[in-house]
């Protein structure tokens, strides 16, 4: 390329000789033509279109940071309402909780109050029972002995005791002696019906 | 380092003689004709071509990408939002600021991506010369800014008195304003352009000068005669190789600093602060 062009064989030689500081003034005219053809093609073809994308691509990202936040914003308010909610939730478990053992509490004092009265009622019926069938045996029991006793008596001693009053007042004071400790059984014989 | 071991050598090189020796290369071989435009008596160059196809081939990639753009990009449009955005927020939004700066980028990015180009000519075959390197492209370019910033600095002050008025530094003792204003209108009115062209220029002419060094330097050492030259041709080419990333970098921070510049004075232009 570079042997392309020999300056000497020019005709003009008085361009080539020219101080390479001095322009020529065809390139001048020529560069201003072609730079402002070129800025001409920038300025009205290339630069709105870029000046476009440019525009599209910040409103772009300024609607997706926007939308962003929105969605930031709307989970934040969503973490916000379940907390919430969960702690409601939590303390209306507690509340129940509480209540049940409260209750439950009641409810075995209750049973427990109503078990031991249940108890001593029985108990206290059982214990009338006892106490009224020991009265009865033993009236019962005083009759008998008295029968058999003055039976026996009058079949000992041969006389006829006939009297209800003496009678009763023999074996009451029999068995007043007995009670006492005066009369021993043994002294009395081995019979059986003088052990009451 | 190479560049002085070859030192010694190069005088013993035959530099003379031959009608096309490109070494050492010369200021005269950027000038590079194509042919003649009929009846004007100026020549298509081909520095030239080199800017017309760079803009044909920006045009087709950019429109491609942004026809139909998406939110979700496809990967063209990927890689032209990249730069894109590098323009219009890093550098037209933090120099200019979030009011004015909308306005200014259509500019900024047609300006970075055209220099960036037309600079990396400089490393891609088959063009391989940076476009920029011709002077009157940086001119050219460096025009446009300069119109657009005083514009809008005339227009923000309403009027070209006040514009100027407000070019000087407010507050200065009356003696010191005859040194001062010199130096302020020369700031905003020659200053400022020259070196915004100069430095793009300069840059790339020197860049191309050294790769062609190391390259041409390298294949002329290569075709010589003596067979130890052939051999320091090879550190020669090696140091064309990172020479050449090193222009790439030079490539795109030469457009980087246009732009930045032109920001800053459309900045200056708008802000209404001295």
């Amino acid at each position: 390329m570079y042997h392309f062009t020999v300056a000497s064989s020019v005709p003009m030689a008085g361009e080539a000789d020219q101080v390479p500081i001095l322009p020529y003034l065809p390139e001048l005219i020529f560069g201003l033509i072609v730079f402002g053809l070129f800025f001409w093609v920038v300025k009205t073809k290339v630069v709105p279109n870029l000046e476009a994308a440019y525009q599209a691509r910040a409103e772009a990202i300024e609607g997706g940071i926007a939308k962003a936040e929105e969605a930031q914003a709307q989970a934040q308010a969503a973490l916000e309402n379940y907390n919430a909610q969960l702690a409601e939730a939590r303390s209306e478990a507690n509340k129940i909780r509480e209540e049940a053992r409260s209750e439950g509490a009641q409810i075995v004092a209750d049973l427990r109050s109503q078990a031991q009265a249940e108890a001593s009622r029985i108990t206290e019926s059982a214990k009338r029972q006892i106490e009224a069938e020991r009265q009865q045996a033993v009236v019962q029991l005083r009759q008998e002995v008295g029968t058999l006793s003055t039976t026996l008596a009058s079949k000992i001693v041969g006389e006829s005791l006939d009297s209800d009053v003496r009678q009763s007042g023999i074996v009451d004071r029999f068995l007043a002696e007995l009670e006492a400790g005066n009369v021993r059984p043994e002294k009395v014989g081995a019979e059986p019906g003088q052990d009451a | 380092m190479v560049l002085a071991a070859l030192s010694p050598v190069l005088s013993a090189l035959p530099m003379s003689g031959e009608g096309d020796g490109h070494f050492p290369p010369e200021p005269q071989d950027f000038w590079q004709p194509l042919f003649a435009i009929p009846g004007t008596g100026f020549y298509f160059t081909r520095s030239m071509a080199a800017i017309a196809i760079s803009a044909i081939l920006l045009s087709w990639w950019l429109v491609r990408t942004t026809r139909n753009v998406s939110v979700v990009p496809s990967r063209g449009q990927h890689y032209t939002e990249l730069v894109y955005n590098f323009i219009r927020n890093d550098i037209a939004k933090d120099s200019i600021g979030a009011k004015d700066f909308l306005r200014f980028v259509p500019l900024l990015f047609a300006l970075f991506v055209f220099i960036l180009l037309n600079n990396l000519f400089g490393i891609i075959p088959p063009i391989q010369m940076p476009t920029m390197s011709r002077v009157a492209y940086p001119i050219a370019l460096t025009a446009i800014v300069y119109v657009v910033y005083h514009w809008v600095g005339i227009k923000k002050h309403h009027g070209i008195v006040n514009y100027i008025k407000w070019m000087i530094p407010p507050g200065l003792p009356a003696w010191l304003l005859p040194l001062v204003v010199p130096l302020e209108l020369m700031t905003f009115f020659i200053n400022r352009p020259l070196t915004l062209a100069l430095r793009l220029f300069g840059n790339m002419f020197a860049g191309h000068m050294l790769l062609v060094v190391f390259i041409v330097g390298g294949w002329e050492l290569f075709t010589s005669d003596s067979i130890g030259l052939k051999f320091v041709a090879l550190p020669a080419w090696l140091m064309a190789v990172v020479m050449t990333l090193f222009e790439a970098l030079i490539q795109f921070l030469q457009a980087y600093v246009f732009v930045l510049l032109a920001a800053s004075y459309f900045s200056d232009a708008v802000s209404g602060e001295h």
